[in-house]
């Protein structure tokens, strides 16, 4: 049983990973918490299911596809909103507050065309299949999302350290009046930015949507919350702490749940969470409690 | 300046529309349910029942020759709404009496504004207990959790034969916890012991670390007041991880949208229910082939109930002679509707009074046999 446990809690904190992954982005570069994150992550899987229900596509175009469509969702987020209050130098809880109202339109919309029952990708998918492994079940999907959340880690992580765009992000958090004037394009990036993280959120969302076979327009609400407290266990911004913060909030709970009781499961990863930040207020990576790439 | 020449327009053209829209031979009935948010999922199908019923009710030339009207609100699933809805039915739309609201809390709030105003209230959802100690105004048609679960379980327990059980619900919503309370409760009565119980939160998607410790225990059954949606997951989850056990759930399991997204790890479940698809009456085929007619999708428990209110009301109304005095008229159709039968959609129908618990009365709950069925084969089926 513990052994099923251990599987259980990599592929929960996986999912926490992967949706915090684009989440920590934004705040990273463009040091605005990203309310809407849930609503796009929730878009996605909205958008993949459409494509392989309706248009009757593979799902090897529909993932893609939706991919870019979140992407372009939190672009236009990014042009719409972001941008303007940005231009005006609002202060750093006007795009909070705003990208909250950004959450609830998503979601009154998904509401209104989709109605608010819950949706599943058609059984064929290979959402059933498991590996075996003696007594312990590992669902390949799940594996699979595992597997995505760490290579995406990692090869953020390259871009953010290695490439000339990661140079040019790590300028703009560090001060993107600076890098404005060294002549880095510092709003284009910001598009660019928006973009990756809403396509990265949308496919957390289309991935949950296949391995949990629940497409709500609820569903982003208390993935938001668990995201949330996995970026700041992590490290505000930082792409190995929301990864590995999530990976964390996720053992927590499953083993709340074995060795204590699934009643207080809330009670105690929060009570972790609350413990570690009067520990390490910055987070597990958090260099200072300002934003940093 | 155009608009201040145009009101006057305006507010004359509007007395003389009234008379167009409702004449004097409509009953004003008020219908609140939950048409957006999360409980609209239950409050569609109630309101498209009502409206089938309405149809049908005024197709065949109404009540004693008046046309039912009703005033359809939204209360999206919310107290406050509610509230705002009730008192604007009550006393602006000036309604013979109220359908609604969908959720049992927003019957608790709204309630006693309808009581008060002596206007009946009649919830056709609302499965809450003490619902109806609010007062003698409140009606429902919908029977208690604690009415359906000790006949399901003893059905269960007959069938399956159940000696120990393992219980998994969500603990942060009112209709799950009070579920479990009563299958806690039944569960004493009929000395079945609970070997491990499991709770989850509102939100949650991923079930596999406490049903790993519910495999562990090995009950002989598992109890799942859980909604359906939730329900759904479990039941996969639970076979992905070789739980072999059936599944017992309570009202929230009753709904067809479980076996079609669980689809074959639905087999086995059993589930109690005021209303069954494949109860052949005569009332019960005719609700559903019209309703799949009007509205393209198959109806649930929720839709029947909507349904088989609009006429248990209409019933009540062919009895009694309005007046046109609204006070009056509201008071004769609460004196005559607790002593109404009908045979509808969801089988035979009456009223009981509400257990009284305290000095003052308190009004109706539904008296009715629930069905008991069982998945097979992607079927729901009757067990008896």
């Amino acid at each position: 049983m513990l052994a099923q446990q251990i599987v259980n809690a990599i592929s929960l904190g996986s999912v926490y990973a992967l949706f915090a992954l684009g989440f920590t982005l934004v705040f990273g570069i463009l040091g605005v918490i990203n309310l809407s994150h849930g609503g796009i992550f929730m878009l996605g899987a909205y958008a993949a299911l459409l494509l392989v229900t309706w248009f009757d596509l593979s799902l090897w175009i529909a993932l893609p596809a939706a991919m870019v469509f979140s992407g372009l969702v939190g672009l236009l987020i990014d042009v719409l909103i972001l941008k303007r209050l940005r231009q005006r130098g609002a202060p750093h809880l006007m795009p909070m507050i705003a990208t909250i109202g950004a959450a609830i339109l998503m979601t009154s919309l998904a509401q209104g065309v989709f109605g608010s029952e819950a949706r599943r990708f058609p059984m064929e998918w290979f959402n059933d299949e498991t590996l075996k492994l003696g007594t312990i079940t590992i669902p390949l999907l799940q594996a699979g999302i595992t597997s995505l959340a760490l290579v995406l880690m990692v090869l953020m992580m390259w871009v953010l350290k290695r490439t000339r765009l990661g140079q040019a992000l790590r300028a703009i958090a560090e001060s993107p009046r600076s890098a404005a004037l060294l002549g880095i394009p510092v709003e284009r990036l910001f598009h660019l930015t928006s973009f990756i993280a809403a396509a990265l959120g949308g496919t957390a969302g289309i991935l949950i949507g296949l391995s949990f076979n629940a497409i709500t327009p609820f569903m982003g609400q208390p993935m938001l919350h668990k995201g949330i407290a996995a970026i700041i266990l992590g490290g505000l911004g930082d792409v190995r702490g929301a990864v590995l913060g999530g990976l964390f909030l996720g053992i927590t709970e499953v083993f709340a749940v074995t060795f204590l009781s699934s009643e207080y499961r809330d009670a105690l990863s929060f009570g972790l969470l609350f413990l570690m930040l009067l520990w390490r207020p910055q987070g597990l990576f958090g260099a200072s409690a300002t934003r940093s790439a | 300046m155009r608009i201040q020449t145009l009101s006057p327009i305006v507010a004359l053209l509007s007395v003389l529309l009234i008379p167009l829209v409702s004449h004097a031979g409509d009953i004003r009935i008020g219908l609140t349910e939950a048409l957006t948010g999360p409980a609209s999922q239950y409050g569609v199908p109630i309101q498209n029942g009502f409206l089938l019923a309405r149809d049908e009710i005024n197709a065949k030339g109404g009540v004693n020759g008046d046309k039912i009207v009703l005033i359809e609100e939204d209360e999206r699933g919310k107290k406050e709404e509610a509230i705002n809805v009730y008192k604007k039915l009550i006393f602006q739309d000036k309604v013979l009496m109220i359908f609604g609201p969908t959720l049992s809390n927003s019957m608790f709030a709204a309630g006693p504004i309808a009581n008060l105003a002596k206007v009946v209230a009649f919830g056709t959802s609302n499965t809450a207990s003490g619902i109806t100690d609010i007062g003698p105004y409140i009606f429902r048609s919908s029977p208690m959790e604690a009415d359906v679960v000790p006949v399901t379980l003893r059905t269960a327990i007959k069938h399956l034969n159940i000696h120990k059980v393992g219980i998994i619900y969500g603990n942060d919503d009112a209709f799950t916890k009070s579920g479990y309370d009563v299958f806690r409760k039944s569960l004493e009565e009929l000395h079945i012991p609970v070997v491990d119980t499991e709770t989850y939160a509102k939100g949650d998607v991923d079930f596999k670390a406490q049903l790993t410790k519910l495999k562990a225990a090995n009950p002989d059954a598992i109890i799942c007041p859980c909604l359906s949606e939730e329900g759904a997951n479990i039941l996969l989850q639970s076979r992905a991880l070789g739980i072999k056990q059936s599944f017992i759930g309570g009202n929230g399991f009753n709904s067809p949208k479980l076996v079609e997204i669980a689809k074959a790890a639905a087999e086995g479940t059993i589930v109690g229910s005021p209303w069954f698809d494949g109860n052949p009456s005569v009332q019960n085929q005719h609700f559903i082939a019209a309703y799949r007619k009007k509205y393209g999708t198959d109806p649930n428990q929720f839709s029947a109930q909507g349904y088989d209110a609009l006429f248990i009301v209409a019933e009540a109304l062919k009895k009694i002679k309005l007046t046109g005095q609204l006070e009056q008229d509201r008071q004769a159709l609460r004196d005559v509707l607790p002593h109404i039968q009908i045979d509808g959609a969801t089988g035979k129908f009456a009223f009981r009074p509400a257990p009284e618990h305290a000095i003052k009365p308190g009004g109706y709950d539904a008296n009715q046999t629930p069905f008991v069925y069982i998945v097979k084969n992607g079927k729901f089926v009757l067990l008896k």
